[in-house]
């Protein structure tokens, strides 16, 4: 029981991260029909900004550790959302109205460029980030079974990402930049007759996506204390596992898929054999793809005319 | 108010209207008929700036709009409710209407929510309604409100009686008729249900394969033989449609342009659509 709980908070935590990089890929799919597969690119990112932020943060000498998590937050954020506006601008606006599959050879030739940048810029070893954030609670200790361990990081990872979902989904649902974006998935010429720049709208998209991507770099950085140059390219698999599994283009749908496959990957690794929790994670996608294509929040693609 | 000279557009190599002119004044309804794929459609995208115009001018306002991109065009007072109503199905009616208002300040927006859902009393019964489950009649209505909500100055509608039943088709007519006598809203629709259009319009162009062949006064132009050969077959003549002899000056014929004119195949055309036109509503 015990180390059940254990496997479901590391899973939690894990699926959170998976979960803010899976809306990247949801809403780009939603609203332009392509798979943005330099989105984990973006993420990986992210999380040198933040390494990098912290890094120069130490020798500034500002280590109140509140207000360094903050500034680094933001600083990824705004650095990653110009990756992202730009790499929509550079790689896949030139090439709408042209057929569905040059934007996606143009995402994966994105997705090589940047990786071969930062290996190149920042060296291809790993970097380590000393733990920032120490400590936890022990549960369960006093029965004598096993510790069961709730680091600090594990909840501010959760409360983080909750709270941004929570902001996210409000913009979407209630404000009008949020209906001017749904409207633009729905019916994109009807958009336009509306009055909504589209272009602008689509951007912001790419911006919005990205902004999140970095928040889950940062959580990355903190969490595992090593980033590489090559991250990007398995959680961006497994994010947009994620996004598949919950239905591709579905908002909630993202953040349940990254949450199941945080959990799917936690409890195998917990009961068994660790080398193919990535096997088990894969192979759900592909029951997915087999048995219900449209994932579990996903829409079947009929309506009323 | 709508000026369009020499106008030619069309999607990749096919050129679909073959320069167009044509006029639409300030507070009339101005009204387009023709054929299945004579080119009334394109025209009004084009006119929205979708696809582009390849040669010629679209002046609104006394603005040049040929060269500007949708939303900018949609900013001067030129609202489209384009053909298969676009009802963005997923959002409710509210939100749809919303969506009207886009280009509109905020604080007009409950007067003006007021005034559509006066003139659509069906809409306030489904406000929170999706879009998507709304039937054809209702939709129709929807996608006219929704272009109302950006307080219009020149209302574009494309074919809004398509698929209705008879009754809602009259519904619809009568509410056009309103929005331009009582909100002063100058009205250019497109028809293919030409025998109603004309009634209603003060002006009326023919189009036949991408060019403008007659033009003249609705009453006019229903008194036209050519124009009753090829669209108003099985229309049964009443009172107000004949015309006098004047009325009958008033039209003026181009059939010098286009060879063919309105001949019998297109008067085939017309009254086989005239048939698959069932109610859907």
């Amino acid at each position: 029981m015990e180390y059940f709980t254990q496997q479901l908070i590391n899973g939690i935590s894990l699926g959170a991260i998976y979960a803010l990089i899976a809306i990247g890929y949801t809403m780009v799919y939603g609203i332009i029909g392509m798979i943005n597969f330099a989105h984990g690119e973006i993420y990986m990112i992210g999380a040198f900004i933040s390494l990098i932020g912290f890094l120069l943060l130490g020798t500034f000498g500002i280590t109140y550790i509140p207000l360094a998590l903050i500034i680094v937050l933001v600083l990824a954020m705004l650095f990653t959302s110009i990756y992202g506006w730009a790499i929509e601008r550079v790689a896949y606006r030139p090439l709408r109205g042209s057929v569905k599959l040059a934007p996606l050879i143009s995402a994966i030739g994105m997705s090589i460029v940047l990786q071969n940048y930062v290996q190149i810029s920042q060296g291809a070893r790993v970097k380590p980030l000393p733990p920032l954030i120490q400590g936890g609670l022990t549960l369960f200790s006093d029965n004598g079974g096993y510790p069961v361990r709730l680091s600090y990081l594990q909840i501010l990872i959760v409360v983080v990402t909750i709270t941004l979902m929570a902001a996210f989904t409000y913009v979407i649902a209630r404000t009008p930049l949020g209906r001017a974006q749904r409207a633009t998935e729905q019916d994109m010429t009807m958009a336009r007759l509306s009055g909504v720049n589209v272009d602008r709208i689509i951007s912001l998209t790419f911006v919005m996506g990205a902004a999140l991507a970095a928040v889950a770099g940062l959580m990355v950085t903190l969490y595992y204390g090593v980033i590489d140059f090559y991250i990007g390219f398995i959680a961006g698999i497994k994010a947009f596992t994620a996004a598949v599994l919950g239905g591709i283009g579905s908002l909630p749908g993202a953040m349940l898929g990254g949450l199941l496959i945080g959990l799917i990957e936690a409890f195998w690794s917990g009961y068994f054999p660790i080398g193919y929790k990535d096997v088990a994670t894969f192979s759900i996608l592909v029951l997915v793809l087999i048995f219900r294509p449209t994932g579990l929040l996903g829409r079947p693609e009929v309506e009323k005319v | 108010m709508l000026t369009i000279r020499d106008l030619r557009s069309g999607y990749g190599h096919i050129e679909a209207l073959h320069g167009i002119d044509m006029e639409v004044s300030e507070g009339q309804i101005v009204t387009l008929i023709g054929a299945n794929g004579a080119g009334k459609t394109t025209l009004l995208m084009t006119i929205c700036g979708s696809p582009r115009a390849r040669t010629g001018r679209i002046v609104l306002n006394d603005r040049d709009i040929t060269r500007m991109p949708t939303h900018e065009i949609v900013r001067l007072g030129l609202a489209h409710a384009p053909e298969g109503r676009h009802i963005f199905a997923r959002m409710t009616v509210f939100e749809n209407l919303q969506m009207g208002a886009v280009t509109t300040p905020p604080r007009y927006f409950a007067g003006d929510l007021e005034r559509v859902l006066t003139l659509f009393p069906r809409l306030h019964e489904r406000l929170d309604q999706r879009g998507g489950t709304l039937s054809g009649g209702e939709q129709q209505m929807l996608a006219i409100g929704r272009a109302l909500m950006s307080r219009p100055r020149l209302l574009m509608l494309d074919e809004p009686s398509l698929g209705l039943a008879p009754l809602v088709v009259r519904q619809i007519f009568q509410i056009i008729r309103e929005i331009n006598r009582e909100q002063g809203v100058t009205v250019f629709l497109v028809e293919q249900n030409a025998y109603h259009a004309l009634k209603l319009a003060h002006r009326g162009y023919v189009m036949v394969n991408g060019c403008i062949t007659l033009s003249g006064t609705g009453e006019a132009l229903l008194a036209d033989p050519a124009v009753r050969a090829a669209y108003l077959e099985g229309c049964t003549p009443t009172g107000d449609a004949a015309a006098t002899g004047a009325e009958q000056d008033n039209v003026t014929g181009d059939r010098s342009r286009h060879p063919t004119g309105v001949g019998p195949s297109v008067a085939a055309r017309a009254s086989a659509t005239g048939f698959s036109q069932r109610d859907r509503g």
